[in-house]
């Protein structure tokens, strides 16, 4: 089998060192009725390089990729052009098959990456700090939640209607076994987030407010009005961050007064892959430092003096702390972070802001493509790459038949709050730098088509 | 206080060798080059990537919250961007590059037709919420992954979605968690062995059980007469892991699961160590309720540096009901679904809700699919086979120069464990893996299991030739002569590798977590 | 001034009902450098054997147990920015905290210095 090196001599000989007959007397230790004498029946045997590629490219074939048709899905996780070099450095065995980075004196590649990342992700949020990566945005957004309540030492969670389903969804598992109180509300269908009713739902107990931005339907909520009604009231402000390009030519929400900033960083290197793996970003004022979950990065100097860096503040982390850590996260995103941060070394401040104002431009020119459909309303008075529009029916069935005319059109809100009636003829629409004017021209001709 | 340094571990910077090496004026030693910060190269005005122009691209929509500046962060062209990660890798060690025996970490060889796969844009280029009928060929692959991992397993049901180990712990701790609310049985104690790595303690405290420590006995194996003593109507379950942290199999687990379910409790077990069994033996028949697997350790998907992982969690009968949301189904015309939260209120209504975003590490199953596919049910037995013999053959060649607290019991499973006794005074484990950097491989796991003093865990895997492991086995015997001789050049080692030992003290007192402008 | 010792490596020393506490000499020698101290809120009060500050090293985090319970007047203000006073002056500047006894009789279950000297002795 071409991934085992040994040979059968090479058993023979192994064996008579160990002093063993088989390697089955080995597993002696195991009960004779659990051990089971043969290869696990009704499974099949090994298989070639060429079989296993000719299975899995049949499978691969039967995907409509998003390549390969007018493509203008969004909803937390967006189709960006990623420079063929990216995929090259990830693969670098180097860095692929490469471990955390507990050994630092032979762990600098790693190490200095995570650094740069930490620096990247911090500038991109305008936070103090930020760490070496989480899984992904959902799981950041409640890791946040979490670490608002040992802050505040209060136990409820004020989640905005604009944060995206599943993140509130997760918070939502998770809250049920920490006995942290969730506020949540669904979404509406309105111009702008009423950042006003939001702000009248913090009070004296709360210990974070979650508002997402730009927001599930793309609007773009008022952070610092909301950051400043938090904190009069001893509460932090969690800002979400579902798509980082929109920092290109938004504010950061650190510099508007969030006080924990997450996001999930996939459009920036990472790539689409039906839904992961992705890339938990996190970032905070610093003075919150001990409370931050996950791998930290610190930059020091070795025995000669040389600056160097290692991963730090482990007391933390659950390999330490145990029962009493911040979290129980190990891993950390880490090849995810490199794609994210190689692409952004690429784009760098000015390619980002380019990047995103083409993604502006296209998601600009595809609202008023949309607008002129008849029976289409586009919601939002302003966005980013993604809005919302209404349609005179159920939006679920309308995905689904632009899909049978080979267009991918958007995210229905029936998908995501499949219980709110009142969201059912709605749907998310988003674009990027990769979408083609003939791209728009084929949506709104398929939609056209459809909801005649 | 309590416990004071559990590890012994404290750092120690060694003294100053005696003997400059040769002063260059880059400071590059040949091949082994240094590289800058990123932050003191780029400008945030350089760019490694072409756009069309956008100066005349109207903003108004964005609104009030539009930045008036472009955004502060460097940038490179793209020959830069290429060296300036050529040569961060370089500083880098890796599976690709030598034996790397970290052990319950399983660093085995990362195939590279997994990497093809998981490119192939069916996989690579689709969005997690298209219409189902359009990702039949994804949805397949998760089906088929799933499939597979119940069969090896011999249990009922998996849920895919947590995304790494410690995060499908926590599921199988929610599943019992659900379970137990179903029944509307309050018992709220989980037991831990001592031995058990970190995660296991952090994960049952967090799912909101009381966690209560049970010894290990001399023999390394968790002491089931005081395990099966401490059950009672207060014990939710147990969470033991299996080969056990010091590489042996517990041969009482079957015993202790049908106690623990006859005293109404779960056995959730720790699947780091599954490379050992693979093929061989079935959790299932042993009685386990639910077991995390680490696609990125048994299944071979690439450790990156640190990550992503993932953790699919298989489940009993008894718990599968509770498995959290999103998972695939096949239907009877053979095409697959996804059951989400509209579909749960039927299809799944005891389930403990979503984890995460989505539905899982998509990249991470073409590969470990890819994997699976190619060893194939007796491909994985050999798997099993060779890494348990590799093992013990690295046990019996380091046995008389190192001490092996188990090593008289019987043989090891797919990891062999050593101690610092024996060692001259004042000679630590830190100062044997520090020399095993000079000697070019990566620093086996150190401190642990904590039951064992200066433990050194050392994990092969079956992806190691013989010829290497000798080889590891020789510098292994020169490094415990010259432990238990007390070579002082062991206090100040490494001293080939691109840095010395780093000051974690300095780092940890005054954390500098960003580049900052001077 | 009298000087107790706890089992678990604490000291405190008292001056009628008011007590400064820390961690040994011994303590300080095995955790290594100390990287970080967490210290009560002066106002909190302590019962005896409360874990009531963590102690941190690189790669230790050691929980520190009130060796009588009482009430923290003020904690060591100089640790948050010089955490290495409790290596190189463990039971002088590196004291964690001051408190108002509340129940002066626990000291007769702790250690005096002789006795703490015998017991690490045997560790």
């Amino acid at each position: 089998m071409r991934y085992l090196p040994l040979t059968d001599a090479d058993r023979s000989a192994m064996l008579s060192v160990i002093g063993a007959g088989s390697i089955d007397e080995l597993f002696a230790d195991v009960p004779a009725e659990a051990r089971l004498s043969a290869p696990i029946a009704g499974l099949p045997g090994h298989a070639s390089e060429m079989a296993v590629e000719r299975h899995m490219a049949r499978l691969s074939a039967n995907n409509v990729t998003a390549g390969s048709v007018p493509f203008f899905l969004g909803a937390g996780a967006y189709r960006h052009h990623v420079p063929a070099t990216v995929d090259h450095m990830i693969q670098r065995g180097e860095f692929l098959t490469a471990y955390t980075p507990y050994q630092p004196e032979i762990a600098q590649g790693t190490l200095q990456v995570l650094f740069e990342f930490q620096t990247q992700v911090a500038r991109l949020f305008g936070t103090d700090v930020a760490n070496a990566s989480l899984y992904d945005g959902s799981t950041a957004c409640w890791e946040a939640i979490a670490m608002a309540g040992r802050i505040t030492k209060r136990g409820k969670a004020v989640l905005s209607g604009g944060a995206h389903s599943h993140y509130v969804e997760t918070a939502r598992t998770m809250a049920k076994f920490t006995g942290d109180v969730l506020d949540t509300v669904a979404p509406e269908l309105t111009p702008t987030p009423d950042d006003a009713a939001l702000i009248a739902r913090i009070d004296g107990e709360t210990s974070c407010v979650v508002v997402q931005y730009p927001d599930i339907l793309g609007r773009i909520p008022d952070l610092a009005a909301i950051a400043a009604a938090a904190q009069a009231k001893g509460a932090l402000l969690i800002a979400v961050v579902t798509e980082p390009v929109a920092l290109g030519v938004l504010q950061s929400p650190g510099s508007l007064g969030a006080d924990i900033v997450v996001g999930e960083g996939q459009s920036i290197g990472v790539g689409l892959q039906f839904g992961g793996p992705y890339l938990g970003l996190f970032g905070c004022r610093e003075k919150y430092l001990r409370q931050i979950p996950g791998r930290l990065c610190g930059e020091t100097v070795d025995a000669d003096g040389k600056r160097g860096f290692v991963l730090t503040l482990s007391t933390r982390e659950q390999h330490i702390r145990r029962e009493k850590a911040t979290s129980n996260i190990c891993t950390n995103s880490g090849l995810c972070a490199l794609a994210f941060s190689i692409h952004m070394t690429l784009l760098g401040g000015s390619g980002l802001s380019d990047m995103a104002k083409l993604s502006h431009a296209a998601a600009r020119k595809t609202a008023a493509a949309l607008a002129d459909v008849p029976g289409v309303t586009v919601v939002n008075t302003h966005y980013f790459n993604e809005f919302a529009i209404t349609l005179p029916k159920d939006a679920r069935q309308v995905v689904r038949d632009l899909a049978d005319r080979q267009v991918l059109g958007g995210v229905s809100l029936g998908r995501l709050y499949p219980q709110e009636a009142a969201l059912a003829n709605g749907m998310v629409v988003a674009a990027t730098e990769c979408t083609t004017d003939e791209d728009i021209a084929a949506l709104a001709a398929a939609l056209k088509e459809v909801l005649a | 206080m309590n416990a004071i340094n559990p590890t012994g571990w404290r750092p120690s910077m060694g003294e100053n060798v005696p003997g400059a090496p040769i002063q260059t004026f880059t400071g590059n030693r040949g091949l082994q080059l240094e590289e800058a910060l990123l932050f003191e190269l780029g400008l945030p005005d350089r760019s490694g990537v072409d756009f069309p122009e956008t100066d005349s691209i109207d903003l108004s929509a964005l609104g009030p919250m539009a930045r008036t500046e472009r955004p502060n962060l460097p940038g490179l062209s793209e020959p830069e961007t290429v060296r300036h990660y050529t040569r961060l890798s370089r500083q880098n060690y890796a599976i690709d590059l030598g034996l790397f025996p970290l052990g319950s970490c399983t660093m085995k060889h990362n195939p590279r037709l997994d990497e093809k796969v998981a490119r192939m844009p069916g996989f690579a280029d689709v969005h997690p919420l298209q219409p189902v009928h359009t990702v039949q060929g994804a949805l397949s692959v998760i089906n088929e992954l799933a499939f597979w991992l119940i069969e090896l397993t011999g249990m009922h049901g998996v849920a895919m979605t947590p995304k790494a180990g410690a995060h499908g712990e926590l599921c199988g701790l929610l599943c019992i968690r659900a379970a137990l609310e179903a029944k509307g049985d309050p018992r709220d104690v989980i037991l831990v062995p001592e031995s058990a790595h970190g995660t296991n303690p952090a994960t049952a405290a967090f799912a909101g059980f009381k966690v209560e420590n049970i010894p290990a006995t001399p023999e390394g194996r968790v002491d089931s007469a005081a395990l099966i003593a401490r059950l009672g109507p207060d014990v939710a379950g147990v969470m033991i892991t299996n080969p056990n942290t010091c590489g042996l199999f517990e041969r009482d687990l079957k015993i202790i699961a049908d106690a623990v379910h006859a005293a109404g409790g779960y056995v959730y077990c720790d699947g780091a160590n599954f490379n050992a069994i693979v093929g061989r033996v079935r959790p299932g028949d042993l009685g386990v309720d639910a077991m995390h697997i680490n696609l990125h350790k048994t299944f071979s998907t690439p450790h990156g540096g640190g990550g992503p992982g993932s953790g699919p969690v298989v489940l009993s009968e008894a718990l599968s009901p509770f498995g959290p949301l999103p998972f695939t189904a096949r239907q009877a015309d053979g095409s697959v679904t996804l059951i989400e939260e509209e579909q749960a209120h039927e299809e799944h209504p005891q389930t403990f809700g979503r984890m995460c975003a989505f539905h899982g590490q998509m990249g991470m199953y073409t590969r470990a699919l890819a994997y699976i596919l190619s060893h194939g049910a007796d491909g994985l037995r050999q798997v099993s086979g060779d890494a348990v013999l590799n093992a013990n053959y690295i046990l019996r060649s380091l046995d008389d120069v190192l001490d092996a607290p188990f090593g008289a019991s019987g043989p090891c499973m797919h990891e062999a464990l050593f101690s610092d006794d024996g060692f001259a005074e004042g000679f630590s484990t830190n100062d044997l893996a520090k020399g095993l950097i000079d000697e070019g491989y990566h620093p086996m796991t150190v401190y642990f299991p904590l039951v064992v003093h200066g433990a050194m865990l050392v994990e092969p895997t079956e992806t190691e030739s013989k010829a290497g492991i000798d080889q590891f086995v020789g510098a292994m015997r020169s490094l415990a002569e010259r432990a238990r001789a007390g070579d002082e050049m062991l206090k100040s080692a490494p001293h080939l590798a691109p840095r010395r030992r780093l000051d974690e003290t300095l780092a940890a007192r005054k954390p500098k977590l960003v580049w900052k402008e001077d | 001034m009298t000087r107790y010792f706890t089992k678990d490596h604490e000291w405190i020393a008292v001056e009628g009902s008011e007590a400064t506490v820390g961690i040994s000499d011994y303590a300080q020698s095995q955790l290594g450098d100390i990287t970080f101290v967490e210290v009560p809120g002066a106002g909190s009060e302590v019962s005896m054997g409360d874990s009531a500050s963590v102690v941190d090293s690189v790669k230790a985090a050691s929980d520190v147990y009130a060796p009588a319970s009482g009430k923290v007047t003020v904690a060591n203000a100089a640790l948050e920015d010089q955490p290495e006073l409790v290596n190189t002056d463990p039971e002088g500047e590196g004291w964690l905290w001051k408190m108002t006894l509340s129940d002066p009789a626990e000291l007769d279950g702790l250690m005096d210095e002789a006795s703490y000297q015998a017991f690490i002795a045997e560790l």
